[in-house]
């Protein structure tokens, strides 16, 4: 609840200060903070709370609170903090099953809702609302450079394999719509699935010439250091998550070399993203992962649209969105018609740096990519 | 009256003026944090019938809980899309109608209850407890790679649902509905613990032989039993997936079932109102001590064992004292 | 597919089913000896790859990491016993239930509190990395290999402990009649206090054992506890010999069941849905076998009967 104080002391200041001018915006944080899924909220808040730090925003009031990663206590947060809290703006949600539990309610309500990490497809099609923003990506769009970069790299034939939920089907598919070799193999793993001997075997077994793995969080530490250790050397590919900044040093070894896409990376060469960097590098003492350049990103948002226009002119407030007058640590960033990113995404590939193990640029995957559902959706 | 009558008076009352100030101070989130409490401790008093009654510990009420989610998760989607559920050999509609909803949610976890309950019944102590979680085990991994309705991600429904008389998406009538039925289920277990239904229940758990010995099968009672505990406790999933608008296999998983027992033992096993002082007690804690620290599970966790090792029999057994034993 | 796969397939269920029974022996022990339900044994697991990871680390050796998960767990298991759980024998399974879950969130909310909410690393020794070359032209991590050989030789000891030492003796009378024990003079809650950092300790060396080749984390604990009480349920509790078979065919069924039903549907489904249906099929695979065993024999393959 550090950052609780710090923001009332902020609140404080501002009474203090006296500013008669519009009333704080209120933006309500409800995202994982304790339990097996903490080290993404925590990452998420750290970058967001920098944001805000740096700006200075004394008409800015932040209220985080932990979702435990359950939906329904999901649900009650965002009940309250619109109900009692009267927040005006709601993010910080991880994981794709919470935001559906959430958005589509928060929306209907008048709030506006910006992702700074989940981006189901649903929300980005059909569901897509006008108050519904999503900071960092739509779920496919990493696979869909994965299987872009399998093109450029001359793979023909891949072995893929993802947990059986929708984030897995979803991953998958994306990878296959950009991939035009033939496949190997498709395998579907169970949720949480720390064992992967047997799914090793196969690809061993299958004659690939390249392996797409989409194994978020512990899944995808356990499945690294398996396959570093069953002397398969066929090379993987896979999105960032299984690469983030906080997860790499856990993995260790088992990781280095392996290409996988992200949307952001530490050395991307922007004015943004060095002071991001070393700002994060300074008040944290480790570096910022994808998922603390995401929270950054959701904070300048904000704090941009509040530059131009009052959060209780909806219309005008979501205008002032819209335009993504920021400046994104990923470089060029701008919203698409459903309010996805259109963005570049980087092949980057793990590196040692000293001692730390993190992640190279190496190349682009895709140019000012748009997600594949934007076209379902009328707003 | 005895000492545990006064008590489950000021915990019915408690329950109802709470939320009523909450009303009068605009607090409506209070509110919905009190129709939570009642949800979950519909779903305690269910799982009680077995537990408390019928000494069958069931850490698979979780499939309950999630049949009755998904009930109304089902029915609620179809009718906001206007598609049929069914088509042949009849057409079947979705329905917005609660009433509606309540009924096919308890006919659906009181057929599971049966079959669940028919198959684990066979065995008893630690292995009946491991084969109920197994069974929620299957539904929970069905329902989180079966696409039709959401997998994992789970299905938003975006109006609560309506109840003929009532606005429910106002929280304080909403909530006054949730509490009539938490009313009544109390009622129904009160109900079943006095019948003679309820008595042979008692004395199957106490000394099985001697039920068998004047022609009852221990076996049909229980079964008995456990269908009408999961019977409400899918009711208090229909509630509780209304309550959130939402249903995931969240509600199937193993963690829910331990809540729901939690709720049981921390009120105190086999009283009437247990679970409800259960419920009302840990949803206040995760309320309060959420605030405290991101570190707050290690408090309540450390309460928790307080309550066990230093009370027994739960809240309303330290409030109330020792129950005095019927025949 | 060839018969090298399938061969291949099956050491890998007989690897998993290996580690399964290190921690689960030590929780039918525990059950068998004191009749204690105990939850937080998944966290006793955790206490022990974290400890490793931190020894190994700080030490940079593999032996010590295992040697400091033993301890640290059997510390762990230890306390709890004296705090805790001794006053737990006597209440019934409903407040052990209770407690043992009190005991998980502190645990793991004290170890996030202690070790930050990222994951630690912790990796095997050069000496027992990469793959060996077995007879049949199968390559099969060496490491592997080691933990099937590690849990064949805990399967043993704890054989012949129980059915040659005093200690054996003495446990396997105070399961049988705790009073008459006592009565002859042997300190029993000193006893209780052994068993159980003995099971705990059990765990504790799981934990980094597996902890080195998947992750460790908070929360790691949790499933393993699930399948823990899968095995000891199918073997019939307090079972040690119960609880190697059971553990073994919890492995197996497994592996191979993920690995033969999506090529199984494929038979006569399309290539997608197959793979989908046959996964999901997969992952109950393990509840329907227990579920089946215990429809067919109410109180495991090796219970004593009711």
């Amino acid at each position: 609840m550090k950052t609780r104080n710090l923001l009332l002391a902020a609140c404080a200041a501002a009474l203090i200060a006296g500013s008669a001018a519009a009333e704080a915006v209120k933006v309500g944080m409800i995202t994982t903070l304790s339990g097996g899924g903490a080290s993404l909220g925590v990452a998420i808040r750290d970058g967001f709370m920098l944001a805000v730090k740096q700006a200075g925003a004394k008409d800015l009031e932040v209220i985080v609170e932990d979702d435990q990663r359950k939906p329904d206590i999901a649900v009650q947060l965002a009940d309250r903090m619109i109900q009692s809290d009267k927040v005006d703006i709601l993010t910080g949600i991880v994981w794709s099953n919470l935001a559906m539990a959430v958005v589509p309610a928060a929306t209907a309500q008048g709030k506006f809702y910006i992702s700074p990490n989940a981006g189901p497809s649903a929300l980005a099609g059909k569901g897509c609302h006008k108050n519904y923003f999503n900071a960092a990506w739509q779920n496919d769009n990493l696979h869909e450079a994965a299987g872009a970069y399998a093109n450029q790299a001359g793979y023909k034939k891949s072995f893929i394999m993802a947990p059986n939920y929708p984030a897995g089907v979803d991953a998958l598919n994306g990878y296959k719509r950009f991939y035009k070799g033939e496949l190997a193999g498709e395998v579907f793993t169970k949720l949480g699935q720390k064992d992967y001997a047997s799914e090793i075997a196969q690809i061993r077994a299958s004659g690939a010439d390249s392996v797409f793995f989409f194994l978020p969080g512990g899944m995808g530490i356990a499945f690294l250091k398996q396959y570093a250790q069953s002397g398969v050397d066929i090379p993987l590919i896979g999105p960032a998550f299984s690469f983030d900044q906080d997860i790499l040093q856990a993995v260790g070894d088992a990781a280095l070399g392996v290409r996988n896409t992200s949307q952001w990376n530490k050395d991307l060469d922007n004015p943004a993203n060095k002071a991001f960097v070393e700002a994060f590098v300074a008040e944290y003492g480790r570096l910022p992962s994808l998922y603390a350049s995401q929270g950054y990103d959701t904070a300048n948002l904000i704090l941009s649209a509040m530059a131009k226009a009052d959060v209780k002119d909806a219309d005008a407030f979501r205008a002032a969105l819209e335009a993504a007058d920021f400046d994104s640590v990923r470089g060029a960033f701008k919203f698409g018609p459903n309010h996805h990113p259109i963005q570049n995404i980087y092949v980057r590939e793990v590196i040692k740096e000293g001692d730390v193990y993190t992640n190279k640029t190496i190349g682009v995957a895709l140019e000012n990519h748009a997600d594949a559902y934007a076209k379902d959706c009328k707003m | 009256m005895s000492r545990e009558a006064v008590l489950n008076l000021i915990l019915a009352a408690g329950f109802l003026v709470f939320p009523l100030w909450a009303w009068m101070a605009e607090e409506p989130f209070l509110i919905t944090l009190a129709t939570r409490a009642a949800i979950f401790a519909i779903a305690g008093v269910g799982l009680n019938i077995a537990l408390g009654y019928g000494g069958l510990v069931s850490l698979g009420h979780a499939a309950f809980f999630g049949i009755g989610g998904y009930a109304m998760g089902i029915l609620a989607s179809h009718a906001q899309t206007y598609t049929p559920l069914l088509e042949w050999p009849f057409l079947v509609e979705g329905t917005k109608s609660m009433p509606v909803i309540w009924i096919v949610a308890m006919l659906a976890s009181a057929l599971a209850a049966l079959a669940i309950g028919a198959l684990s019944l066979r065995t008893s102590g630690a292995y009946f407890i491991m084969i109920t979680l197994a069974f929620a085990q299957m539904l929970y991994y069905f329902a989180i790679s079966w696409p039709a309705y959401g997998g994992e991600d789970g299905l938003p429904i975006y109006v609560r649902n309506g109840f003929p008389g009532l606005n429910t998406l106002d929280p304080i009538q909403f909530f006054a509905l949730v509490y009539a039925l938490m009313l009544a289920t109390i009622a129904v277990a009160a109900l079943v613990r006095r019948a003679p239904f309820g008595l042979a229940l008692n004395a199957a758990r106490q000394a099985p032989e001697r039920v068998r010995a004047v022609g009852i099968s221990p076996y049909r009672l229980r079964l008995a039993a456990f269908a009408i505990s999961g019977t409400i406790t899918g009711l208090a999933g229909a509630l509780f997936a209304d309550l959130n608008r939402f249903v995931s296999p969240a509600m199937f998983s193993w963690q829910t079932s331990g809540e729901i027992m939690v709720f049981v033992i921390l009120g105190g096993t086999a009283r009437l109102f247990g679970p409800v002082a259960g419920a009302a007690l840990f949803i206040a804690l995760e309320h309060l001590l959420g605030g405290v620290s991101d570190y707050w599970h290690v408090f309540l966790g450390a309460l928790l064992l307080l309550v066990v090792l230093f009370g027994r029999n739960g809240v309303v057994g330290i409030l109330a004292g020792q129950e005095a034993r019927r025949g | 597919m060839s018969l090298t796969l399938l061969v291949e397939q099956i050491l890998n269920g007989m690897q998993f089913g290996v580690t399964l029974f290190l921690t689960a022996s030590g929780l039918t022990l525990v059950f068998g000896v004191m009749g204690l339900i105990n939850l937080a044994h998944g966290s006793l697991f955790m206490v022990g790859a974290f400890a490793a990871a931190a020894t190994a680390a700080a030490t940079g050796s593999f032996l010590l990491a295992l040697a400091a998960s033993i301890a640290a767990a059997a510390a762990a298991g230890a306390i709890i016993e004296v705090g805790v759980i001794r006053r737990l024998y006597a209440r019934d399974h409903l407040d052990q239930v209770l407690a043992t879950f009190a005991l998980i969130l502190i645990f793991s909310e004290g170890t996030r509190w202690l070790f930050g909410s990222f994951p630690l690393y912790l990796s095997i020794p050069d000496a027992l990395a990469g793959p060996v070359t077995l007879p049949g032209g199968i390559r099969y991590p060496l490491y592997r290999l080691m933990t099937i050989g590690v849990g064949l030789v805990i399967a043993l000891g704890l054989y012949l402990l129980i059915t040659r030492t005093r200690l054996g003796i003495r446990i396997r009378a105070g399961e049988a009649d705790r009073e008459i024990v006592a009565a002859l003079g042997v300190d029993i809650s000193r006893l209780y206090t052994v068993v159980f950092a003995l099971g705990a300790a059990l765990a504790g060396l799981a934990g980094a054992l597996v902890g080195a080749i998947q992750s460790v984390q908070v929360g790691m604990g949790e499933p393993v506890l699930i399948l823990a009480f899968v095995v000891i349920v199918i073997g019939g509790i307090g079972s040690i010999r119960g609880s190697l078979v059971g553990a073994i065919l919890v492995g197996l069924t497994d592996t191979l069941g993920r690995f033969l039903l999506p090529g199984f549907f494929r038979l006569f489904m399309d290539n997608s849905a197959a793979t989908s249906v046959g996964s999901a099929l997969a992952s109950m695979l393990i509840y329907v076998l227990m579920a089946t065993i215990l429809i067919w024999r109410p109180t495991g393959l090796y219970g004593a009967r009711a």
